[in-house]
């Protein structure tokens, strides 16, 4: 019977349906990650602002996810006149589409990655810096002033933390030695990167917080000058997949910063490794935790301010350390083998 | 079979999609398939087994190049462009153009082969494609490679001489000076007599002269 199966997934027809499913059991826990994160959310914001949360539908709200997701479909897609019809209904699409497709290269545990490529880090850097299309469309499309300001400053911001972002990840894959998301974290069995990359790493989370516009960096939204910005004119499902793709990206550049600082599946000083994949969610819900207590804790930055951060601040320092981790690792005899 | 077929999938809708990029009326979806193409390009370098080259195009030309012709186009909002007559008297110039770069891809197509230099490199097996580019580049063409990054360098500094203008009318904001105000320069304690009003420094001369930004 299993050589029976193993023969079927060998075939054109059996490996398809495998890669299918290999996707699904990512994108279903995905999915209801997200559903609970929203959640989560709204029980630490409760919690740090002495309330707490919603707490009515089932037992301990838990099942408040699902109420506001079937409200979130029974409402009319209300599409503004003067708009581009098609291309307003793309962009959410987009940003789904983005969030959900960044996982084929990430490695839960050691192997199991639906598309182990060798160029993971650059496909994923790339997935991410398509996300702003879907915020520009968007805004564009919407056919209102809000909207466009809301597009515009994000198309800016996602530019700007790009850069450093991208040196920092150039330092993490000089000292891996590749750019296989897998041999990444296989790199880190004795040292995990954060500990000799603890600027860097400091320095992608915040960049995270402005790739994924969160506060304090979320100047593409916010409310309190320009409504919701860049989808303002959203409503329905259409805006429900805006949320469920900010809220996807939130994971991914968790998991991103988890592979790339903490080691990915591998447990603290070696710890338990047959846990992998649990230790994996772990971090990221570590991460998202700090997501959720940055937003809780700062106010929104000033746009010129944020624009001062990016280049002034963090593109010099991640200039600086990428020179300074060559160096060393030149100068210690350190590089890894490639 | 299923690479040919992609092949063909992804060339003809980058060659659709590049005619779509001049003839579509409205400029923003000029640039829309002007990303499309970009896409299929990068697919058809994943087809040749180039997928580092594949994600390079991805990461500069699409993630960073067309976000600012998109945000061009956005800001400087033409409407769909109507038909304009006169498009005769660009046609000559038009035809020699392309009639000179018609003739340069032939000559070049007949004129191709690969340099036996190139071909007569061994091609370890299990190196991936980004270590075996890495390996040339920054190796025998080292001199060169750091050349075109000068060349960018040279552009980059033009380009921001050519924009950058004194900013004498911009609130541009000091962030050591402001870290280093205290309360003693923004704060001024007043004792305010009873039934008068009080004089607080600076307020008479705003009052007086208008807001400078104009009374709209």
């Amino acid at each position: 019977m299993i050589a029976w199966v193993l023969a079927f997934f060998a075939t054109p027809l059996g490996y398809l349906i495998l890669t299918v499913l290999k996707a699904l059991a990512i994108l279903v826990p995905l999915l209801m990650g997200v559903a609970y994160l929203t959640y989560f959310e709204r029980k630490v914001l409760g919690a740090i602002q002495l309330r707490k949360g919603p707490n009515v539908v089932g037992p301990w709200g838990l099942f408040q996810p699902f109420a506001d997701a079937i409200k979130m479909i029974m409402k009319e897609t209300v599409i503004p006149s003067g708009g581009n019809r098609a291309l307003f209904l793309f962009a959410p699409m987009l940003t789904f589409f983005l969030a959900m497709i960044a996982w084929a290269v990430i490695p839960v545990n050691d192997g199991w990655a639906i598309s182990d490529i060798n160029v993971g880090l650059l496909y994923l850097f790339a997935i991410s810096s398509l996300g702003v299309y879907g915020i520009v469309i968007a805004g564009w499309a919407s056919n209102s002033k809000y909207a466009l300001l809301g597009a515009m400053r994000s198309a800016a911001q996602m530019v700007s933390y790009e850069v450093s972002m991208g040196f920092v990840l150039v330092s993490v894959l000089l000292c891996a030695g590749s750019l296989n998301l897998s041999d990444i974290v296989r790199a880190q069995q004795h040292l995990w990167f954060c500990i000799p990359l603890l600027p860097m790493f400091v320095v992608f989370f915040i960049s995270a917080l402005a790739e994924t516009n969160r506060a304090p960096f979320d100047i593409p939204e916010g409310e309190s000058e320009i409504v919701a910005g860049f989808f303002v004119e959203y409503s329905s499902m259409a805006f429900g997949l805006f949320f469920l793709g900010e809220y996807a990206n939130m994971f991914l550049m968790s998991a991103l910063t988890s592979i790339l600082f903490l080691g990915g599946w591998l447990g603290p000083f070696g710890l338990w490794p047959v846990l992998g994949p649990l230790w994996l969610i772990l971090k990221i819900c570590i991460l998202l935790f700090v997501f959720l207590w940055v937003r809780a804790t700062f106010p929104r930055y000033r746009y010129d301010q944020l624009m001062r951060l990016g280049w002034k601040v963090f593109l010099p320092l991640s200039l600086l350390w990428l020179v300074l981790t060559s160096g060393a690792l030149l100068a210690f005899g350190w590089l890894p083998h490639a | 079979m299923i690479a040919a077929l992609l092949f063909w999938l992804f060339a003809a809708v980058l060659v659709g999609s590049a005619v779509m990029v001049v003839t579509a009326r409205n400029p923003m979806h000029g640039v829309l398939f002007l990303i499309l193409a970009f896409f299929n390009a990068a697919a058809l370098f994943v087809l040749a087994g180039a997928e580092f080259l594949a994600m390079v195009l991805v990461i500069v030309y699409v993630g960073a190049v067309a976000v600012l012709f998109l945000f061009v186009v956005m800001m400087l909002d033409i409407g769909a462009a109507r038909r304009k007559g006169g498009w005769q008297a660009y046609l000559p110039a038009g035809l020699a153009v392309g009639a000179v770069l018609f003739a340069e891809v032939l000559f070049s197509l007949a004129g191709w082969k690969l340099m036996p230099a190139a071909v007569a490199v061994p091609q370890p097996a299990g190196l991936s494609n980004t270590a075996a580019l890495a390996g040339v580049l920054y190796t025998r063409y080292l001199l060169l490679f750091q050349a075109s990054g000068l060349v960018l360098l040279v552009a980059m500094i033009g380009a921001i001489v050519l924009t950058l203008r004194e900013h004498t009318r911009s609130r541009h904001q000091s962030i050591p000076r402001q870290l280093a105000r205290d309360h003693r320069e923004t704060v001024v304690l007043l004792d305010v007599p009873l039934r008068e009003a009080p004089v607080v420094p600076g307020e008479a001369k705003k009052q007086a002269a208008p807001a400078p930004g104009g009374a709209e």
